[in-house]
């Protein structure tokens, strides 16, 4: 398939302008004399041409709206389409961000009032929606947690990630100015007491995990872990790509989380991946709330009926700005939707069933594949090819097999402390049939192996594109795409 | 086969000593469980490291995976020709693939390494 730069064809536009009937402008006059010396480079086709390339794209694009799609870590719960509807109202998709305060009060109310949800559901004292997906959220958190350190005068500048956690948190915490530490993982599959003790110290700023973790397994020993950190004088961080399994259930403010960031793409059914953007909001604790971005929704202290609410940039020790405007409202307004119409109960039930579904599928799959900490999983669990390994099968040919099959792969090769790492998730939203279906894939996948192995290693026979050459890809990347 | 003449990590690491300087590679199992290495980072020369330092990065398709200096020292010499063709560490781990060579400060490290009997029987277990 063609990239759409290769398709154009020269002065095959799409518009056509009417004859100049005025008189001529000189462009530079308008620009200080500042003009491209080369013409921009922009396919020229005609509109039939764009509408065919792209549907010819979106046939090829594989959603959860497709098929089962048991990501793990990633919660591509199915996002209802009604979401879709509210964020599409006119007074939200019309709404500039440089309008005044008192024409966006209906937006500003529905942000503020997502805010106090999600300190409802994670314990939590305040919240920013600024951030514009997980990573920068963590990357916010770990400046708030820095920031907290430097105003109480300590010179801490060590975080401690578990070897099981998102590549993601030793990266921000990095970014964050930290020097990057990892604990190892017990036998149980949950952080080991004794070293994180070995790692504690004056010079420890905090600890970021995630609960359940990577491993679908709970930190049972949480409430101690906290006591531990705190005594050290560090905050701890908490890693919402799990919160799926823990809605209505426990909240991270209740376990003595410090800083939460939340996926609104993940746990609150908003588009993921390539349907994004993402949004990953910040939940604190008080005693952090001077610290967070700004500007921040507050009530306005003149009484003014028709503009209750204002954007307010007077929090002094406020770490900025970290987003353009006020991040994606789109997003928000999105989950905002999906939360209000779940409700508590419903939301507590979206977690048991996740996790419902999960243990259904580990307790099935596991008579196939071994699984890695094999207990009571949360919302995804860690499976790994076992005895296929002897015949050359690895979880790369697994996942190119399914996809042969009809289903999205898992997660692959994370977390990396389990050597061929198959990490799945099937969340709340696939009926049994569904999971019958996909443990059917994978016992027929099993037999294949096992009977002829080549068929599953070449896998997949059936996509447009066959095995892609990884290594080669990442090895002499071309990353941009344009004329000649 | 772990060659018999080299010394080891747990991290998968190996060593060859040559009087006060040492070379250092990843195994034949680190680069097989890594998958098809994609780039490697690594430091300057004459840059100074403390035993168990991380000395640079090595990435594969399925994992970044730091690299630890075995000893305090000296680097001495870099293997250039990773930068363009990283993929020496995958076909040739002992030969071509090597990462760093680094001068000795105190050579009563070396003998916390494992030989080569102690790191098949460290890949026995890690099996189990």
């Amino acid at each position: 398939m063609q990239v759409i730069f290769e398709k154009s064809v020269k002065e095959r536009a799409t518009a056509q302008y009417p004859k100049l009937d005025v008189e001529a402008m000189d462009l530079a006059s308008l620009t200080g004399g500042v003009l491209r010396e080369n013409d921009a480079e922009i396919p020229e086709l005609s509109e039939l041409d764009v509408v065919r390339h792209f549907k010819a794209l979106a046939k090829r694009n594989v959603g959860v709206d497709d098929t089962f799609y048991p990501l793990g870590s990633c919660t591509m719960k199915y996002n209802p389409k009604v979401n879709e509807k509210a964020a599409a109202m006119e007074g939200f998709t019309s709404l500039h961000p440089y309008v005044e305060f008192y024409r966006a009060q209906g937006t500003m109310k529905l942000l503020s009032h997502l805010e106090e949800l999600l300190c409802g559901i994670t314990g939590m004292a305040a919240f920013t929606l600024h951030p514009m997906a997980g990573a920068h959220g963590e990357w916010v958190g770990m400046s708030i947690i820095r920031k907290y350190h430097e105003v109480n005068g300590g010179k801490r500048n060590r975080v401690l990630v578990p070897d099981s956690s998102h590549g993601t948190n030793p990266a921000s915490a990095a970014m964050a100015g930290f020097i990057v530490e990892s604990v190892a993982t017990d036998s149980n599959g949950e952080v080991e007491i004794d070293d994180l003790k070995s790692k504690l110290g004056d010079d420890l700023a905090g600890i970021m995990l995630t609960n359940p973790n990577t491993l679908g397994v709970f930190e049972t020993k949480i409430l101690e872990i906290a006591k531990m950190v705190h005594g050290s004088g560090g905050l701890l961080y908490y890693d919402g790509a799990n919160l799926n399994a823990i809605m209505g259930k426990c909240r991270p403010g209740d376990m003595g989380f410090d800083v939460v960031h939340l996926n609104l793409h993940k746990t609150f059914a908003t588009p993921h991946g390539g349907g994004g953007p993402g949004a990953g909001p910040v939940g604190v604790c008080s005693k952090l709330e001077q610290f967070l971005p700004t500007p921040r929704i507050v009530k306005n202290s003149e009484d003014d009926s028709e503009m209750p609410l204002i954007w307010s940039d007077d929090f002094p020790q406020s770490i900025g700005r970290v987003s353009g405007f006020y991040g994606n409202v789109g997003i928000a307004i999105r989950a905002y939707t999906y939360i209000r119409i779940l409700g508590e109960a419903g939301l507590r039930q979206a977690s048991e069933d996740a996790v419902l579904a999960a243990n259904y599928l580990r307790v099935k799959i596991g008579k196939l594949f071994p699984v890695a900490f094999d207990r009571m999983c949360m919302h995804e669990f860690v499976v790994t090819p076992g005895e296929l390994l002897k015949n050359g099968i690895h979880t790369l040919d697994i996942a190119k097999a399914m996809i042969d099959r009809g289903v999205h792969p898992m997660t692959i090769y994370f977390p990396l402390i389990v050597s061929e790492a198959m990490m799945i998730e099937p969340t709340e939203t696939e009926s049994v049939e569904e999971l019958d279906r996909f443990i059917e894939i994978m016992e027929d996948i099993l037999d294949v192996a096992k009977n002829d192995p080549e068929l599953i290693k070449t896998s997949p026979h059936k996509t447009v594109v066959k095995r892609l050459d990884e290594a080669k890809a990442a090895r002499s990347a071309i990353v941009t795409a344009g004329f000649n | 086969m772990v060659p018999e003449e080299l010394k080891y990590t747990k991290d998968h690491e190996w060593i060859k000593v040559e009087g006060d300087e040492i070379t250092v590679g990843i195994t034949d199992h680190a680069q097989s469980a890594l998958g098809d290495i994609t780039y490697v980072e690594l430091p300057e020369e004459d840059e100074d490291f403390s035993a168990g330092d991380s000395f640079g990065t090595i990435e594969s398709v399925k994992a970044a995976s730091d690299c630890y200096v075995p000893v305090s020292g000296s680097v001495v010499a870099v293997n250039d020709e990773l930068e363009n063709t990283p993929e020496f560490i995958n076909s040739d781990p002992y030969g071509d693939g090597w990462l760093v060579k680094v001068t000795l400060t105190d050579a009563t490290e070396l003998e916390e390494l494992m030989d080569s009997e102690a790191y098949e029987t460290l890949l026995k277990e890690e099996e189990e």
